[in-house]
């Protein structure tokens, strides 16, 4: 009986003794939170995907309830619409930012055409492992064309959002618009650095030059029939001087564009492409659909 | 007989021309010169479109101290000086040259006597092999009078000759150990004498009893001319038995720091065509403007060992062993474990060229991957005694940190896991990827 009594009397002390030092513990080492950054934690997509890059959602709402001027930190994920309501809470005035969407900047389909030729034709065949990061270490590429796109899907792997796949005809990446949330993760994953973010346009309309290709316009052509040749044509019949030519590629401003489309029309390789407007004929090369 | 203590495999040895005499290669039509040859800056060029070169003039100097000269392999007219693709179809800043016969240096000795005295001093030595642009020829192409300059603080108390050609196939250090063996040992004696050593040996497996032979053979001849001792040692067949780590190990028992260098246990680890080449740049004045290259190959019908003229074709070095066989699958630069196939036969020969090989269907097929069943096969094997399968895991989840804890720039790049692996993983391809990005991060850090 009495050892019954001792148990239950040094377990009380016991407990007694750890609380009280518990709460001086307690006392000393508490750590105050803002309690708005759960909030606005909760307010974020929860993605984590670090796009703003902080490392996660939590990360992000630190920085936003912390800092005075939110005007630099944006979650592209959310968008706008995420922003406002956030910037609203905080009472502090809201980052604008143009939405943007991934594009891919290689249209060199390396699928066999009825006539039995290639847009982009292999030279070669790569059979080391499956990333574009090991066969871009290893050599110039399967094709002749040595900037553009491997097909091995590094991209694909790190999209969190399954907004891009590789077309198994093409060989290329589609990237799906609604899906895309411009995390901008494709675009570090690509080693060939193909992938952009531009603004997605209004409607979703947009023109630019699929082809990252810096070689002269003969080597050019002899890898890929939609390779950028630096010619220089959409240059001059760009009114509103959207275009550059710099090391034998052409590049749109999507600030300065206006969607006139003059360029696509000029362009001798079908390099240049429009998305997202209504379709008048069939111009568009079979690797782009996914984003129109 | 020695070996170095861990890991290792035996690939099938397929050393079809070992008995084939080196060849002089004709001259090519075009020869393309690529400026960067060796590990480190690339050369400068010094010379421009339409210049008249003649064979052994100084085209590009070194662009920095780790760098190496280039100079002009044949004679002719320098037609271009741009980015030409090299093996991998990766456009490398070359010179160009158009061939128009064989003039050379009148400076160059080009009499076949063997030159033996040498009353040059340790720096001078070190000046003219700079000069003459040698890198070592086993494949790393490290300029060579950087590693004969250790650092201060340092110093080498061992040289050790690489004669162990441990990959399969290639044959041209066997031919060069077995034809200009005075000429190898010469060049020995210049390295230790810039090295001040005391002691050298030259490390050779012994599946080449006759060039162990022969160099004992003229060792003995000529020990008197010689400053210091040389032994020959034999060496157990294993591959990667000619890593400069795994060579140390073998010969002296030293183990090299990890991330270490040779210099750090007080060794300095030199090929034998790099041998050759000190030769010929201290005693003859002829600077590294030719080397050879074994062509081979199952399929190939007269494997052969050439001796090449820097920028020649590769194409043209088939052509002379009797041409691309039909069903061709693959054609390696290098040796089949660390070799690279190549997009563009086009390329030239460079430095660092020690062979070619040509894979037909059957040994070029890379069977498909599985998954792997933790046999730990790979790890038995590595002979830095990493965990090969860990290691591409943690670069294909890209865990840097883990990686690193785990020493993947030990890495040696020597394929043994590769190899080995039942479940056909590409380890290599992944663990090398990782150790770019690890090395990477590493500078960042250091330069912080």
């Amino acid at each position: 009986m009495m050892t019954l009594v001792y148990t239950v009397a040094a377990l009380v002390v016991l407990g007694v003794v750890l609380a009280v030092v518990l709460y001086f513990v307690a006392q000393r080492f508490r750590v105050v939170e803002d309690p708005r950054i759960d909030q606005v934690e909760s307010l974020l997509p929860g993605a984590n995907c670090g796009a703003c890059g902080y490392p996660g959602c939590r990360g992000m709402a630190e920085a936003l309830v912390s800092d005075e001027d939110i005007s630099a930190l944006y979650c592209p994920v959310g968008g706008t619409a995420t922003m406002k309501p956030i910037a609203e809470f905080l009472g502090k005035a809201a980052p604008e930012r143009e939405p943007e969407v991934a594009v891919v900047r290689c249209a060199g389909s390396c699928a066999l055409k009825p006539d039995g030729t290639t847009v982009r034709p292999r030279h070669s065949h790569y059979d080391g492992a499956p990333s574009c990061a090991i066969e871009s270490a290893t050599y110039a590429g399967d094709t002749g064309c040595s900037f553009g796109c491997l097909g091995k899907g590094d991209c694909v792997v790190v999209c969190a959002f399954d907004a891009i796949h590789i077309n198994p005809q093409t060989g290329l990446p589609e990237v799906i618009d609604e899906k895309c949330t411009s995390c901008g993760k494709c675009v570090k994953a690509c080693p060939k650095m193909i992938i952009e973010l531009r603004r997605r346009g209004p409607k979703g309309r947009r023109v630019f030059v699929s082809c990252i290709n810096k070689d002269k316009g003969a080597v050019t052509r002899k890898a890929c029939e939609v390779g950028c040749i630096g010619c220089g044509k959409c240059v001059k019949v760009c009114e509103f001087e959207a275009i550059t030519l710099e090391n034998n590629l052409a590049y749109i401003d999507p600030v300065k564009c206006r969607l006139c489309r003059k360029c696509v029309a000029e362009c001798p390789q079908n390099s240049i492409i429009e998305v997202g407007f209504p379709t008048k004929k069939p111009t568009q090369s079979v690797s782009q659909e996914g984003l129109s | 007989m020695k070996t170095f203590p861990r890991g290792g495999i035996h690939p099938p040895s397929n050393k079809l021309s070992a008995g084939e005499p080196i060849k002089v290669l004709p001259l090519p039509a075009s020869a393309v010169i690529p400026l960067s040859q060796h590990l480190g800056a690339p050369a400068v060029a010094q010379v421009a479109k339409g210049d008249k070169v003649v064979v052994g003039q100084l085209i590009a100097s070194a662009g920095g101290f780790v760098s190496a000269n280039v100079h002009s392999p044949v004679s002719g007219t320098v037609t271009a000086v741009e980015p030409v693709a090299n093996g991998s179809g990766v456009k490398v800043m070359s010179v160009v040259i158009a061939v128009e016969g064989d003039e050379w240096l009148p400076t160059i000795d080009r009499s076949p006597n063997l030159v033996t005295d040498c009353r040059l001093e340790p720096s001078e030595i070190v000046a003219k092999i700079a000069e003459a642009g040698i890198v070592g020829m086993g494949g790393a192409t490290f300029p060579t009078q950087v590693k004969l300059s250790p650092p201060p603080g340092k110093k080498a108390e061992v040289l050790i000759i690489n004669g162990v050609e441990c990959e399969p196939y290639l044959t041209s250090d066997h031919r060069i150990m077995l034809e200009h063996t005075s000429q190898v040992i010469v060049g020995v004696g210049l390295i230790a004498r810039a090295l001040g050593v005391e002691k050298t040996y030259i490390g050779v497996e012994n599946n080449k009893p006759d060039a162990i032979e022969q160099l004992r053979k003229v060792v003995a001849e000529m020990v008197r001319a010689l400053p210091h001792h040389i032994e020959v040692v034999p060496l157990k067949v294993r591959y990667p038995q000619g890593g400069e780590k795994q060579l140390i190990a073998a010969i002296t028992g030293r183990a090299v720091p990890s991330m270490g260098l040779p210099i750090d246990v007080g060794c300095v680890v030199q090929n034998v065509g790099t041998a050759l080449a000190v030769y010929e740049a201290v005693q003859k004045n002829k600077p590294l403007i030719e080397r050879v290259v074994t062509l081979t190959g199952k399929d190939i019908p007269a494997p052969s060992n050439f001796l090449t003229r820097i920028g020649t074709p590769v194409s043209d070095l088939i052509k002379a062993a009797g041409g691309l066989p039909v069903d061709t699958q693959k054609v390696i630069g290098g040796g089949p474990m660390m070799g690279r196939a190549m997009s563009n036969i086009d390329a030239p020969v460079t430095k660092g060229t020690s062979g070619i090989l040509v894979v037909g269907p059957k040994e070029a097929s890379r069977c498909a991957e599985t998954a792997c069943i933790k046999c730990g096969k790979c790890v038995t094997v590595c002979p830095m005694a990493l965990e090969p399968y860990l290691l591409s895991r943690l670069t294909q989840k890209q865990l840097w940190s883990e990686a690193e804890a785990g020493a993947i720039f030990d890495c040696i790049e020597c394929g043994s896991c590769a190899y080995t692996c039942p479940a056909r993983v590409p380890l290599l391809d992944w663990i090398r990827l990782g150790k770019t990005e690890v090395n990477k991060i590493i500078r960042t850090r250091l330069s912080c």
